[in-house]
């Protein structure tokens, strides 16, 4: 295990769904690097790639889904090819997962502590005491009132927010380095989504975990992130650090997905809006995937692919920054 | 809102309570009692003709249930809505059709809402088949038509079927048919809360065009305050059933009063990325079955003292131009700046 490098390596990712029509892409040739401890934001509209981003990296793509090709490397080691008893075990270990539906996560028939005490015990060498002690402590971590009390509840008897926070805690038992949380806080209001964002950025930075987090939700991005990675039609349009992505964005997407949102405080009366909408998987044009909806299109745009070139601190895949950057 | 020109649509002392009582035989063994969920649980507010009024809250206060009693979906336990000055909760074989055409309502899931079995076509001209709009196909067809290029589609795309197109052009679909039959009145049941920021973004612009080219009044509902901050001209903010602050939502964004209010404007994620490090407020919302005493913000709120545990606040006029249900307020105790919410203690949790 190298200190020094980046946690985890994702270099020239490609899924793919078999069809009878034969494969579609749905997430193309992605790059980007994750070091130890840092929030890696995902957004994008629906239908981008982001959630099998994620899924590829945890190796739990389901057929016709599969890794088309290019490499995932975890402290180092690749790890899309592990076999599939070797990728559980680091699953659990040292990559948690967080996703949207706490219940996804939870087991109905059982209560919180013996899930947790459960799966302390498969990945840490304690005894069952002592494994109730670690939930309990988890509890209060992740601000479960009366832990004593509510570790012996089931999991219908909390709240959206709550079951979330347990989630969280489950995620968190084997100290995992990287934290993958899909949309955690997509189904619950603005103030219990605000408490589990900071919930979760706390205890990933006490834990030293890294964590990519997958949203649709800007706001959730620039209150969380470090750096952001904005996906349109299964690649990276635009990656960097989050105030660089999120107040000056260079991508000609990222820039109409920022101006669409509304904010409290202008006045206008129009939003900008993106004409049309992100493409499906069996019509996605040549060369850029945005140019037929970008105000910038240039005539080489719809024939050749742009690559991510360094702009600023982070990467923008466009033709306006082919150059060397502005 | 003065009385120089009569609100299109009113609401008084509107409730809607449900029974959510175990069934018979269980609350005999058990001595269970009956069990009344409080979904709205007085609300007054009125709608200036061509305006757009919102009601914002956390899910679970309401919103949706007012939108359904409106639109006469649901009967109000008590308590009466007006449209131009008619009362429509005694309509015991239901609204005249007058009235009914000149409501309309588009819903959240745009998935859900349109059938798939129909044509694009049949769904738009339901309206004007059911209120007799129009004397024959042909007219209709032209009708449709032209429905579809209001709301940014191709008129031929009337032969397609719902499944055929994505999510905003199935919102799109829902607003032809909401127009159809010439309504005064839309109410919008969180419209875009199932769509992208893009696509919410096209949506939410087509709304307002309509509304000013075609004189349309809008109930919206959201949870999203940004959103409402968008759309509205008067807001109301609701908290389990009840408005706690209402007004025009200029001064009511400029100048939030009521510490609810001011406590979800606190909790938006903020993509100026100014805020980054400030403390989440705590607690969650309690359960309408059985609502704190007194205001039922209190558990919550920094500033409760004895009385509001024990009296309900009554909507009042403010100093910032709104009306806000608030014994600090009132009493002028309130302190200026952001409100933190008092953490939630066990015996406040939902269960
Ligand atoms: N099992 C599947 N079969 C076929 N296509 C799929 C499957 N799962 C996902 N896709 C497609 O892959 C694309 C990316 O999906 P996803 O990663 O879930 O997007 P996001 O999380 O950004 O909304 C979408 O176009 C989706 O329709
Ligand atoms: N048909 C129903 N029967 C029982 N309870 C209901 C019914 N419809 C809504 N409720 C309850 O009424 C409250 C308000 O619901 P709703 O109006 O849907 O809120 P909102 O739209 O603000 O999320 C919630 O507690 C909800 O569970
Ligand atoms: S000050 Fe009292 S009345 Fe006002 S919101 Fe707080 S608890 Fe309710
Ligand atoms: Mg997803
Ligand atoms: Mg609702």
């Amino acid at each position: 295990m190298k200190q020094s490098g980046p946690l985890l390596e994702v270099r020239d990712l490609s899924v793919v769904f078999d069809t009878r029509r034969g494969p579609l892409t749905a997430v193309d040739r992605i790059s980007f690097d994750l070091s130890p401890g840092e929030i890696l934001g995902v957004v994008g509209e629906s239908g981008a790639g982001k959630s099998l981003t994620g899924t590829a990296i945890t190796g739990l793509l389901e057929r016709p889904g599969r890794i088309g090709g290019g490499e995932i490397r975890f402290e180092g080691n690749r790890i899309d090819n592990l076999p599939p008893e070797q990728m559980r075990r680091l699953r659990g270990r040292r990559i948690g997962a967080i996703f949207q539906d706490p219940l996804t996560s939870l087991n109905p028939l059982f209560t919180v502590g013996r899930q947790l005490v459960e799966t302390i015990q498969t990945h840490l060498d304690l005894g069952r005491e002592q494994a109730r002690q670690r939930a309990l402590e988890l509890l209060a971590e992740v601000g479960i009132p009366a832990p004593e009390k509510r570790i012996d509840h089931y999991p219908h008897q909390f709240s959206g927010g709550m079951r979330q926070r347990v989630v969280i805690a489950l995620a968190l038992c084997a100290n995992p380095k990287l934290v993958i949380a899909d949309e955690p806080t997509t189904a619950l209001d603005v103030s219990i989504q605000a408490q589990i964002l900071a919930v979760l950025k706390k205890l990933c930075r006490e834990h030293g975990a890294a964590v990519i987090l997958v949203t649709h939700d800007m706001g959730v991005i620039a209150e969380t992130a470090d750096r952001v990675a904005v996906m349109y039609s299964g690649r990276i349009a635009e990656i960097g650090p989050a105030a660089q992505v999120v107040k000056a964005p260079r991508h000609p997407y990222t820039e109409g997905l920022m101006g669409s949102i509304p904010v409290i405080g202008t006045g206008a009366d129009r939003l900008t809006q993106i004409e049309g909408s992100m493409p499906r998987l069996t019509d996605i044009p040549a060369g850029c995937a945005f140019h037929p909806r970008c105000p910038c299109a240039r005539a080489d745009c719809a024939a050749v692919r742009p690559e991510p070139r360094p702009v600023g601190d982070g990467k923008v895949a466009c033709v306006l920054y082919d150059g060397g950057g502005i | 809102m003065t009385a120089t020109s009569e609100p299109l649509v009113s609401m008084q002392g509107l409730k809607k309570h449900f029974d959510v009582s175990p069934p018979w035989l269980n609350r005999m063994l058990e001595r269970k009692p009956r069990l009344h969920l409080r979904a709205v649980d007085g609300l007054d507010l009125e709608i200036p003709r061509g305006t757009t009024f919102s009601l914002v809250g956390e899910s679970g206060c309401g919103k949706s249930t007012v939108a359904r009693l409106v639109v006469g979906l649901y009967a109000p336990t008590a308590g009466s809505i007006r449209f131009e000055g008619t009362d429509l909760t005694d309509r015991p074989a239901g609204d005249p059709p007058a009235i009914r055409r000149r409501m309309q309502m588009i819903f959240q899931d745009p998935y859900a809402s349109l059938n798939p079995r129909w044509r694009v076509r049949d769904i738009i001209a339901e309206p004007l088949k059911c209120f007799g709009m129009l004397p024959d196909r042909a007219s209709e067809d032209r009708e449709v038509g032209r429905l579809l290029e209001l709301v940014g589609m191709n008129s031929q795309d009337g032969e397609k079927y719902p499944h055929e197109f994505s999510g905003g052009q199935r919102q799109r679909i829902s607003i032809a048919r909401a127009i159809s039959s010439k309504p005064d009145f839309l109410v919008c049941d969180e419209p875009t809360s199932a769509l992208d920021v893009s696509v919410q973004a096209q949506i939410l612009n087509l709304m307002k065009e309509l509304q000013r080219e075609l004189g349309l009044t809008y109930l919206f509902i959201s949870h999203d305050l940004a959103v409402v901050h968008f759309m509205s001209d008067f807001i109301g903010v609701m908290y389990l059933g009840r408005i706690v602050e209402t007004g025009p939502a200029r001064q009511v964004f400029a100048n939030p009063q009521h510490p609810y209010t001011r406590l979800l404007l606190d909790t938006i994620p903020d993509i100026t990325m100014a805020r980054r490090d400030r403390e989440p407020v705590a607690g969650e919302v309690p359960n309408p079955i059985d609502p704190p005493p007194g205001c039922a913000f209190h558990p919550r709120c920094p500033f409760s003292d004895a009385r509001c545990r024990s009296e309900l606040p009554e909507l009042r006029n403010a100093p910032s131009g709104a009306r806000t249900a608030c014994h600090a307020v009132a009493e002028g105790r309130l302190a200026d700046g952001p409100v933190r919410a008092v953490p939630s203690t066990p015996a406040q949790m939902p269960t």
